[in-house]
């Protein structure tokens, strides 16, 4: 069944949809944002290292988005992380991953926009094995950590008094973000893998009451955008990965409008 | 009696620069502790040293062996786009079961809350179902950081009388931060006046009375600490025989 590369592509962004989703919670909950961006633009500056040194490309990308996490996570532990501070991270990393390919021997021939929106139509075989391992990985860290993450977003404090080291939480996202972005970025490159975790996750928010139910609809939404996006390429012969993207900003549009009318249910004591 | 957490010659910096320093002091069970300072005297940072969240940069502290640390933070940064429920807050991180929550609940006095957003809590509620997730872990000691900040005279008077029934109940060590300094709680066994060491410390009478509180003080703040005690001795109804009760109301 995966000979057909439209059931691949299906295949491959509902698992980047599920990981994002989920992630892209905890990226909204905690006001990273620019965090992902940071770690997802390094991804470009990963694809340009593995070329240089002949590794394979999600080895090499998850490596620096991996180092982007840790370098803004360390500064933010010194309260130097502003959102000027990760902007310029952001945006240095995507800049010299541009530099780095063009410098490198046999980059200038490298098909630069897949990696910046992604190439969802190309993915192979193995790719696909590559992206639901990562995908599955990420997902069980996220469940196996969820109460210590959780209790480490709403209060450092509180997480140190009931035993959950708040910084050790910080490591597992900054973990999990990067094998994120490094089964993310042959799908939806390196310029819209942030869009895929804040958007199904703010377009979740007005329908739910607890953080639970939020992840699950976050996922919903992601995995209806990404074969939506998918089917809506296909008919209009338009690039798939910004088209998902575009199906994503559609569902917060319609639970934005939505959001008046769901407020008093939503926070009606049952 | 072993303390249950114990700080020895403690100093402690933020960013760079020391907020506190040579401070000993050590908590045991059933006993109240009323930190009081003004503003940026190393209150908060000692709180948050006792329970692990800032390591001493000299000197030490040391906590009893698994020690159940109740912790209510002075208050909580929740953001917007997190949705939750008093029900699911308080089964963080642990899980607890409706019943043992639902009691939880109840005790604080703020059973009709289970279902609201956090978020659009008052103050004061906020603060008790804070109490309450802190109760859930069965604290040996309770540690409180501007517990009573936000409520009015008559509320923090309550919360006050709370926190003494709740040592009465359970038998856990209190220690509580504050900088209502007019409202120095008289139950407590013993007040720490903090302005980046100790200036005096002891029984409430004792720590009001002292010069270097009046000079960090003022005088005028020893009516309002009668005004209160006035009203807990007749609220209480005289149930604890070992504070000691000298009625000298300076109305």
């Amino acid at each position: 069944m995966f000979d057909d590369f439209l059931i691949r592509a299906a295949f491959a962004g509902v698992g980047v949809a599920l990981v994002s989703a989920l992630l892209g919670c905890f990226v909204v909950w905690r006001r990273m944002a620019y965090f992902g961006d940071a770690t997802a633009h390094a991804a470009l500056l990963g694809v340009a290292l593995s070329l240089g040194f002949g590794i394979a490309i999600p080895v090499g990308v998850g490596v620096a988005a991996l180092a982007m996490g840790l370098a803004v996570g360390g500064l933010s532990g010194r309260r130097l992380a502003s959102d000027t501070l990760l902007g310029v991270l952001a945006h240095a990393a995507l800049a010299s991953g541009l530099l780095a390919v063009s410098l490198i021997p046999g980059g200038a021939r490298l098909d630069l926009e897949a990696y910046l929106f992604g190439d969802i139509l190309a993915v192979s075989r193995s790719d696909l094995g590559l992206i639901w391992g990562g995908a599955l990985l990420v997902v069980a860290v996220l469940i196996w950590r969820w109460q210590a993450l959780l209790v480490s977003v709403i209060s450092p404090d509180l997480a140190r008094a009931s035993g959950v080291d708040p910084r050790r939480e910080n490591l597992v996202m900054v973990f999990a973000l990067a094998l994120a972005v490094a089964v993310a970025i042959k799908v939806v490159g390196a310029l819209l893998i942030t869009a895929l975790l804040i958007l199904p996750a703010a377009a979740a928010r007005p329908l739910a009451r607890t953080p639970e139910v939020m992840a699950v609809i976050a996922a919903a939404i992601g995995v209806a955008s990404s074969l939506g996006g998918l089917r809506l390429s296909y008919q209009w012969d338009s690039p798939t990965g910004p088209t998902i993207v575009c199906t994503a900003a559609a569902f917060f549009a319609l639970t934005m409008l939505l959001r008046p009318v769901l407020r008093p249910l939503l926070h009606r004591a049952p | 009696m072993t303390a249950l957490i114990e700080a020895r010659d403690l100093s402690l910096k933020r960013d760079g620069q020391v907020v506190l320093s040579g401070v000993s002091a050590s908590f045991e069970p059933g006993e109240i502790t009323t930190i009081v300072g003004p503003n940026g005297s190393g209150k908060t940072s000692f709180l948050k040293a006792l329970i692990g969240d800032i390591p001493p940069a000299s000197g030490s502290i040391t906590r009893a062996p698994g020690l159940r640390i109740g912790y209510v933070p002075q208050k909580l940064a929740l953001d917007p786009a997190l949705p939750m429920t008093v029900a699911r807050f308080l089964s963080l991180p642990r899980r607890v079961s409706a019943d043992a929550r639902g009691r939880a609940l109840s005790y604080a006095e703020v059973a009709a809350l289970e279902h609201r957003q956090l978020a659009d809590l008052s103050g004061g509620q906020l603060q008790r179902v804070l109490l309450a997730r802190a109760l859930l872990a069965e604290p040996q000691i309770l540690l409180l950081d501007e517990p009573t900040q936000g409520l009015d005279q008559p509320g923090q008077a309550a919360f006050y009388k709370q926190i003494e029934h709740v040592r009465d109940s359970i038998g856990c060590g209190v220690v509580m931060v504050s900088h209502e300094l007019h409202v120095v709680m008289s139950a407590s066994d013993k007040v720490i006046c903090l302005n980046g060491h100790i200036c005096c410390e002891g029984s409430p009478e004792v720590v009001r009375n002292s010069s270097e509180y009046r000079a960090l003080f003022g005088d005028g703040t020893g009516g309002a600490l009668a005004l209160y005690r006035h009203e807990h001795d007749h609220a209480h109804d005289h149930a604890h025989d070992q504070h000691h009760h000298d009625h000298d109301h300076a109305h």
